[in-house]
């Protein structure tokens, strides 16, 4: 992903967010499972994925703590608030809206 | 609750900002980390997979600022780092900054000081209810020579009045006030004063909306003739009565008369001017034939405009009832029509005019004052075209570099606003102080509008004067600069061409400035010099006022004045001394009407004659050494029981009686039912006002005993005057110890007073014309200082080759004097027609005038030449060996 423009970006904090559903993560864990679970397709540099997550922080939609990391090391750890859950379902059920409609568009030729 | 996570994070960022920084990188380092492990286990060395880490990584420096950029308060860290880097640079060159920042300072201070006087005097709503609906009413005058003698603004006679508030419906209501004053004295000796007094119609509070603050306003059954009812205004309150409300219901003696004070104004109404300090009703102790008189002008009427009425609506129907007066009274002065204007115009008439001018003058200032930052600052921005070229090329965006130029001025004008809001705390409180006639003069301060004014000229003058320099910095071009060999010839032409362009309009300004300064200054001198048509060197007036109540007989009247003057006269170092109702230059006095009884009646629709009147004792003309032209001055004879007689000015005898000898005739007064007088004299003119021409006069004999309210003692001594007043004062109150005495001045003082304020606009504009010179003249000295050493190899080059060092000053010296040549023959063209504006305040001067013109040429050509002088000089110096060396 380069310079992200806003659809590629409404859709990083989507898959941010969905990604943080479960549990706590890092930021190099974000990535990485963001890539595995895509099956390797969608590919998150960082130079998208640290501005996203500040942004998302600054927005009260993640929160952040510090904690030990998997290796040992303090790492700052990102989860939703509850707040973030809410708009994760109002995203959800937009992608869910959106990607209908393009598939009834794609559906059609 | 996201708004609470949202502010906890706001105050995180702004305030843990270090912090949040620190955690971003070891954030970021952290990412790098688990790369480079994850290359580990795919097998690479330690070093390959830190390369290959580092590679997908990117620029850590930018992904920072990337993510730094999502953050709160990011604009105001952006702000803040502009600011600093400002402040930086600003110290690198003291010397700059702290010229730029007094300029600026001086400029923002003269424009806030006299924004604080425009906003109280001009903008400031009187504090009374709905001011915006009520104005004042006067009869106008439709003769346009009757408009140049100030007669289109009229005070109304009480009985106009009187007919326009039964007879019209635009207004909801109509109240008046006139001038009087008293001389009030205590029951227990308490020293005797004169206090300056109003009386107002009884419904004038209420239509104001102002209440008593103790007591009441008046009723309408105390505004008759015989009424004695007092208002006091607080001062008067606080100061003689110490305060006490028991007071109200109480009698003070007004005029020797008891009033009964029956309430207190407000402490903070002092319309229509903070020295008045008592009120009485509008009737009271006025004949009621004066009130039913219509050619006694003396009402100053206010009216409250009906919120469903339009103004033009509500003076049409005034002006129909003044216009039958008109017509009913042909042969009097009764205006065929009324004028209106608001009560803050009113209030300011005398000094609008000079104000909106000092308005002018100090925007020109301000704007030179811009230009000349704005040169400074081009100067500046070529000298560091260096440096916007490396950091442009490092990355910087142009609006980056704009914005952190546009800061630096910022910061200038800011210090220079917080300079000149200081300096104007000081200013205004002079200005406050030292201009005359300026209504509300106590309530003027600088407050928050005044703070929120500076700001925002703050800020236009960084506009003004950091974009054009910001914008010519930067940009494509700059980065030839980068290309160039470091030798440059010639310099940057197009820096030059704008620094130039920039001189011209600021000495264009300035010339305009001086022209205007030079044409105020020349009518100061001219009236300065006026000569009042009588000796004003070494005489004292002294003034005082016999109550009716106590000298209410010619005999008494005349017995005063005349021991009095006896008195005076037996002092020692007393030349001469004279008795006269209004002495020349303090003003126009009191006017009437008359008929010449040897002349045929006058046709219907002619205006009657009208003279100013005075009353003088027998040495009035000789004491003040006013000149006879036929006839003879007054003599001892001339008093009440005798033939009645009267002296005129040269101006009435060319006017009413041309070509015959006046000697002999008789003038009829209106106002008196027997009053015809015999001319027995002709005097020379003389001035009642310093730059006024001269009216036609009528004198009459003090010693007909009339009780007049006012009298000046005129004291011709032999030494300076004013050490004479002490003894004179004590003859006065050997004579009657309850009269207060007022306007001790000489004649110096009262045409020197009357002239205040003109010499106080006059040095206020010629104040900020020097500067304004100054300023130019710097800039002028610092564009060619400048221009000097971005030519140094040039110069050096045609010295080397031969150039003789006489041909080098004039080939600098010329190229500096251009933009003041262009610039003076821009400012001599726009003169010529920004001081038709001024005309009405010039006085036997020309707005075009030839030599003001010249004088600023001369100055003009002599600065700029001086300012040129020094590096044109410096140039011829040159050299070349050391020339061509530099870089």
């Amino acid at each position: 992903m380069g310079k992200p423009n806003d659809l590629v970006q409404g859709t990083l904090d989507l898959l941010i967010l969905k990604t943080l559903r479960p549990e706590a993560m890092h930021g190099w864990a974000i990535g990485k499972r963001i890539q595995q679970v895509s099956g390797e397709v969608l590919q998150v540099q960082q130079g998208s994925l640290y501005p996203a997550l500040h942004r998302l922080e600054q927005q009260g939609w993640i929160k952040a703590k510090w904690a030990e990391s998997e290796t040992g090391r303090q790492a700052k750890f990102y989860s939703l608030t509850a707040a973030g859950r809410g708009q994760l379902e109002k995203e959800t059920a937009n992608w869910a809206r959106l990607s209908a409609a393009i598939d009834l568009i794609m559906g059609e030729a | 609750m996201r708004w609470l996570a949202q502010l906890r994070m706001r105050i995180q960022m702004l305030f843990g900002r270090g912090k949040a920084a620190a955690r971003l990188d070891d954030e970021l380092r952290f990412h790098l980390e688990r790369q480079i492990a994850e290359n580990v286990a795919a097998g690479m060395t330690i070093e390959e997979a830190r390369y290959a880490a580092l590679r997908t990584f990117g620029n850590p420096a930018l992904l920072r600022e990337q993510t730094r950029a999502t953050w709160n308060w990011n604009w105001l860290e952006l702000l803040m780092r502009d600011a600093r880097y400002g402040v930086r640079s600003l110290r690198r060159t003291p010397g700059f900054s702290l010229i730029a920042i007094a300029v600026m300072a001086l400029c923002i201070g003269a424009a806030t000081s006299l924004f604080t006087v425009v906003r109280s005097v001009l903008l400031r709503p009187l504090p009374f209810r709905d001011p915006g609906r009520m104005v004042m009413l006067y009869e106008h005058f439709r003769a346009p020579g009757m408009n140049a003698q100030g007669f289109n603004y009229n005070s109304a006679a009480a009985a106009d009045f009187y007919d326009w508030q039964t007879q019209t419906h635009g207004f909801d209501g109509m109240a008046a006030w006139r001038w009087w004053q008293f001389n009030l004295t205590g029951e227990r000796g308490e020293l005797p004063e004169l206090v300056s007094a109003r009386g107002g119609t009884w419904n004038l509070f209420p239509l104001l909306g102002v209440p008593a603050a103790i007591g009441r306003t008046f009723l309408e059954s105390e505004d008759r003739t015989d009424a004695n009812a007092v208002m006091l205004t607080w001062s008067l309150f606080e100061r003689r009565f110490g305060g006490d409300p028991s007071i109200v219901g109480r009698q003070i003696h007004l005029d020797d008369k008891l009033y009964t004070v029956v309430g207190v104004l407000p402490k903070w109404f002092t319309y229509p001017d903070a020295n008045v300090q008592v009120w009485v009703t509008f009737a009271s102790g006025v004949p009621p034939l004066v009130l039913q008189h219509h050619d006694f002008h003396f009402s100053h009427v206010v009216a409250r405009l009906r919120p469903d009425v339009s103004l033009a609506s509500a003076l049409g129907q005034v002006g129909a009832v003044q216009y039958r007066l008109h017509m009913q009274n042909l042969n009097a002065p009764v205006a065929e029509d009324v004028a209106a204007r608001t009560l803050n115009d009113d209030l300011a008439r005398d000094v609008s005019k000079p104000l909106q001018l000092l308005m002018c003058a100090v925007a020109c200032l301000l704007l030179i004052g811009c230009l000349n930052v704005a040169n400074l600052l081009v100067a500046r921005g070529a000298a560091r075209q260096k440096e916007m070229a490396i950091r442009g090329a490092l990355g910087a965006q142009r609006v980056t570099l704009i914005r952190a130029q546009l800061t630096e001025c910022l910061l200038i004008c800011l210090a220079g606003g917080v300079g000149g809001v200081l300096l104007s705390l000081a200013a205004t409180n002079w200005l406050a102080r030292a201009w005359k006639d300026l209504p509300s003069a106590e309530g003027i301060q600088v407050d928050g509008v005044v703070l929120g004014f500076a700001c925002a000229l703050v800020f236009v003058a960084a506009l003004v004067a950091g974009l054009l320099p910001a914008i010519s910095s930067t940009g494509k071009a700059v980065f030839a600069v980068l290309q160039s060999s470091s030798r440059t010839v010639g310099g940057n032409l197009s820096s030059t061409v704008l620094r130039k362009t920039l001189l011209t309009v600021e000495i264009a300004v300035t010339v305009i400035l001086l022209i205007a300064a030079g044409l105020l200054l020349k009518t100061f001198v001219h009236l300065r010099a006026t000569n009042l048509g009588c000796t004003t060197e070494n005489v004292l007036t002294v003034g005082y006022s016999l109550p009716q109540q106590r000298y209410g007989s010619a005999a008494k009247v005349n017995a005063f004045n005349e021991t009095l003057l006896q008195r005076v006269r037996a002092l020692p170092g007393v030349r001469a001394a004279a008795l006269g109702s209004t002495v020349p230059g303090t003003g126009p006095g009191g006017d009437d009407t008359f008929t010449i009884l040897e002349h045929p009646p006058l046709a219907p629709g002619t205006a009657m004659p009208d003279a100013m009147t005075r009353w003088t004792d027998p040495q009035y003309f000789s004491a003040l050494q006013e000149s006879l032209l036929s006839g003879r001055f007054f003599t001892g004879d001339d008093r009440a029981g005798r033939p009645k007689t009267v002296i005129i000015n040269r101006q009435l005898a060319e006017e009413y009686f041309p070509g015959e000898n006046p000697l002999g005739r008789h003038l009829h007064l209106v106002a008196e039912e027997f009053g015809d007088y015999q001319v027995v004299g002709v005097v020379a003119d003389t001035l009642y006002k310093v730059g006024q021409p001269a009216k036609p006069t009528m004198y009459f004999s003090v010693l007909n005993g009339g009780n007049y309210t006012e009298l000046s003692l005129a004291v011709r001594t032999a030494s300076d005057p004013l050490a004479m007043s002490i003894p004179i004062q004590k003859q006065i109150a050997a004579l009657d110890p309850q009269l207060p005495v007022y306007d001790v001045l000489t004649m110096d003082q009262i045409v020197g007073q009357s002239l205040d304020n003109q010499s106080l606009s006059a040095t206020i504009v010629l104040a900020f014309a020097i500067l304004s010179l100054v300023l130019a003249s710097v800039g002028l000295y610092g564009v060619l200082s400048y221009l000097m050493t971005q030519r140094t190899t040039e110069l050096g080059v045609r010295l080397a080759l031969g150039a003789q060092r006489g041909q080098l000053l004039r080939l600098i010296l010329f190229d500096g004097l251009r933009p003041a040549i262009l610039g003076l023959a821009l400012g001599s063209a726009a003169s010529a027609g920004v001081t038709q504006l001024i005309r009405s305040m010039l006085y036997d001067t020309r707005p075009l005038d030839p030599e003001v013109y010249a004088a600023v040429t001369i100055t003009l050509l002599m600065v700029a030449t001086l300012a040129c002088m020094i590096p044109a000089w410096r140039a011829s110096r040159l050299d070349p060996m050391q020339a061509l060396r530099t870089e």
